[in-house]
């Protein structure tokens, strides 16, 4: 990167972008819609007062480094357009995109170039490759622009094509692949060029949905090990959960809620972004920590059966959560099992043949962490990031959950929103 | 059936009686009626001998042309240096292509024109042109064929290295697109005799003003093409080249140009053609060849000798056309 400024302290603390109060009016006399008296006029009214397209409306929000930042709405809400005025490849009407501290928007026009070829690069739905040049000469194509010498730069395309599972067929000419392999193209081109920031205007909406499924899940591979700041756009719920940390749900040009997938779930801010949640199964947001309890009974490692015995025929439980001197649960014992290393006569419960199941991260979706505790008749401990026991969860926790999204999901359900 | 109109009013009160048959066509009786009255007063004229109906008053005609004359004339005189330049090199390169075409031997030209025409086009092709041009050479006009075939390939080169500029740069830019326009929509209505008279302006009679007029005569598709295939190229793949940092120039070469080749072929195509035909027809301005065969033949009142060269002409065009079409259909049926 050429634009490192030393000006950042600490780079977590410094987002990736930030994009302020950011329009883009379509239209000849575009400046007009940003008057104060056309604020809270819907757009298709303005449309017809002053015959422009207000396509971007005050957006504003930040992306931290190494994030997944999802963008979601239904076709014409805007979100070409915004990741467009990104990379600016559209110019827009007001606002600020900061990258790396400099506002993308003062650059000149060979400032702008040299940011498109270092800084970002871009996968398109379309693909947009090159169709006279071969996959590899494709894949090389932000090097060679860049002016990296021929050997090298086919070298490089050779390496991320290996790594998005396109080797052999190096010398194929675009058309000759499917549309998955083609986008795998697009996607090896961007990362070709090794840049800080991946923008993806709805690269896999074209493809067949299994494709797509296991387009997503190379992409999330990819992503663990090389954490690009990515912006991504969909039109599709679920693809924005699959896929991202944080969401931005746009409608007409502005962002309407932006959030985790479980605030947005959870808690929709109008009925429209409800409309979009309903086929969303809550299980796969909420986290595990969501319907986990505490747990019914835990005992140190250093108590002794006897004790422990004792607590749990007061409280009537019939298990108990063993935790080490870091409060890290080592397992879960049934009351016999107690019983019986006390007839061992042992003093402590260090040595105890207990339970011993897969703890769950509390952040684990409930879908995830179900079949870690289904076909167990004991509860499973659920801890956080430092392995330290928070709760429990049982099985007939997670039925009823089940159940209840069961039954949300057979009211009936409108149409999923159209494709854009 | 009855069309409601701003004329109701009138049809309301004056028109009343007219038939609304008559009134469906009164384009028709109007044209018809104009015409009568023409064709009336022009017997009226010829009738009684009206003084000046027949002439024309004023003659401006001889100032006008000893003024273009002089204008002319001063040109000439004055950019001599700059026609001279053009008129020795273009003789020059035709010399040289000409007496290289008539120095290879002809089996050479035959095998050369099948084995192009076969990698370009397809087989069937490469042969059907070989055996043609070697008709030409049966009929004792390879010579002539020859001069043809130089004359044409130096105005292609000139009228393509031209075209293709002009054309680059209206593609992109709005105002060069709109500013040649009416200039390429005036050329190409033009009648192609037209073209013959600023060569023979500026460089008498000969080959040189046969290419002048074959350049002028041949350029506008080329123009018009380039232009049109640049602007057509896919807006998605010329996104994507610009997102990844091209230049004006890397976009152009990288991806513009050659997704536009097609196209642009398209065009050179037809300016090949227009300019095997007025490479014939230039023989009226003293250009050799085998348009000058059918000329000297029909002046001689020799049927037969005039319609060989034609027919010559006519192979040499189906031969040229042929294998530049195969070359696009198969360029185009790589990139797409
Ligand atoms: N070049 C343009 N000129 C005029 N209007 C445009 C242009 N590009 C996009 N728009 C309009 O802006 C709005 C947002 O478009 P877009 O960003 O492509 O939406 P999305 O990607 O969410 O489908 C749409 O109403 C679209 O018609
Ligand atoms: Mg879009």
């Amino acid at each position: 990167m050429t634009h490192m400024n030393g000006a950042r302290g600490n780079g977590a603390s410094t987002p990736a972008i930030t994009v302020n109060g950011l329009w883009k009016v379509f239209g000849k006399r575009g400046e007009k819609a940003l008057a104060p008296e056309y604020q809270g006029i819907p757009r298709a009214e303005i449309q017809d007062a002053l015959d422009c397209v207000v396509a971007l409306r005050d957006v504003s929000f930040q992306v931290a480094e190494g994030e997944t930042f999802v963008v979601m709405g239904l076709s014409g809400s805007g979100k070409s357009t915004l990741v467009r005025c990104i990379i600016r490849l559209i110019e827009p009407t007001a606002g600020e995109i900061l990258i790396d501290g400099q506002d993308v928007l003062q650059f000149d026009d060979k400032t702008v170039n040299e940011f498109r070829r270092n800084q970002v690069a871009m996968v398109f739905q379309h693909y947009g490759l090159l169709p006279h040049r071969s996959v590899i000469e494709n894949a090389a194509y932000g090097l060679e622009v860049r002016g990296v010498e021929q050997s090298e730069r086919l070298d490089r395309a050779a390496a991320m094509l290996e790594k998005v599972g396109l080797s052999g067929r190096e010398y194929a000419a675009p058309r000759e692949l499917s549309g998955g392999m083609q986008q795998r193209v697009g996607l090896a081109r961007a990362l070709t060029v090794d840049p800080a920031i991946l923008l993806m205007d709805e690269p896999f909406s074209g493809l067949d949905p299994l494709i797509r499924a296991q387009m997503r899940e190379e992409l999330a591979e990819l992503q663990s090990e090389m954490k690009k700041t990515i912006v991504f756009i969909t039109h599709d719920l679920d693809e924005a959960i699959t896929v991202g940390g944080r969401i931005a749900i746009m409608r007409d040009g502005e962002i309407i809620q932006l959030g985790t997938p479980e605030e947005i779930v959870d808690s929709p801010t109008d009925e429209f972004v409800q409309e979009f949640t309903r086929g969303i199964s809550k299980t796969r947001v909420l986290p595990i920590s969501r319907i986990m309890e505490p747990p019914c009974c835990v005992a140190s490692q250093d108590d002794s059966p006897k004790s422990v015995m004792q607590t749990m025929s007061m409280s009537n439980h019939s298990y108990v959560f063993i935790t080490d001197e870091n409060q890290e649960c080592v397992g879960i014992a049934t009351k016999e099992q107690i019983a019986s290393c006390g007839a061992d006569q042992q003093d402590s419960l260090e040595n105890i043949d207990a339970h011993q199941p897969q703890a769950i991260p509390a952040d684990t979706s409930i879908e995830k962490a179900l079949p870690l505790i289904i076909g167990h008749d004991f509860p499973i401990p659920v801890t956080n990031d430092q392995g330290e026991l928070l709760g429990m969860a049982s099985q007939s926790a997670i039925l009823e959950v089940i159940a209840q999204s069961a039954k949300d999901n057979a009211q009936p359900v409108e149409p999923a929103p159209a494709s854009a | 059936m009855r069309f409601p109109t701003r004329n109701d009013a009138i049809s309301e009160t004056s028109l009343h009686q007219i038939s609304p048959v008559m009134m469906r066509f009164k384009g028709a009786f109007l044209l018809l009626a104009g015409m009568g009255l023409a064709i009336l007063v022009s017997f009226l004229v010829h009738r009684f001998h009206v003084p000046g109906a027949l002439d024309f008053p004023v003659d401006i005609g001889n100032p006008l042309t000893d003024s273009i004359d002089g204008a002319v004339e001063w040109l000439v005189i004055n950019l001599a240096w700059f026609f001279d330049a053009i008129s020795d090199n273009l003789k020059i390169a035709l010399g040289k292509l000409r007496d290289f075409l008539v120095w290879v031997p002809w089996p050479v030209m035959v095998a050369t024109v099948l084995m192009v025409g076969w990698k370009v086009a397809t087989f069937k092709i490469g042969l059907a042109s070989a055996v043609a041009l070697a008709l030409i050479g049966a009929v004792d006009l390879w010579e002539a064929a020859m001069v043809t075939v130089a004359i044409m390939l130096v105005s292609v080169a000139i009228s393509v290295i031209i075209g293709l500029s002009i054309g680059v740069l209206a593609s992109k830019s709005d105002w060069v697109d709109a500013g040649i326009r009416p200039i390429l929509d005036g050329m190409q209505t033009m009648p192609a005799f037209v073209y013959l008279v600023p060569g023979i302006m500026f460089f008498g009679l000969g080959n040189v003003p046969a290419v002048i007029a074959t350049v002028l005569y041949s350029i506008p598709p080329c123009i018009r093409l380039t232009n049109l295939g640049i602007r057509q190229v896919d807006p998605s793949v010329v996104e994507a080249g610009r997102a990844f940092g091209s230049s004006r120039i890397q976009l152009l070469t990288k991806v513009q140009i050659p997704l536009a080749v097609p196209t642009i072929m398209a065009g050179i195509n037809q300016t090949v053609m227009l300019a095997l035909a007025m490479a014939t027809i230039a023989a009226m301005v003293g250009a050799g060849g085998l348009g000058l065969e059918v000329l000297r033949a029909m002046g001689q009142l020799e049927q037969g000798d005039a319609f060989v060269a034609g027919v010559a002409i006519v192979i040499l065009a189906i031969i040229v056309d042929r294998i530049s079409q195969g070359y696009i259909t198969s360029r185009r049926r790589s990139t797409e």
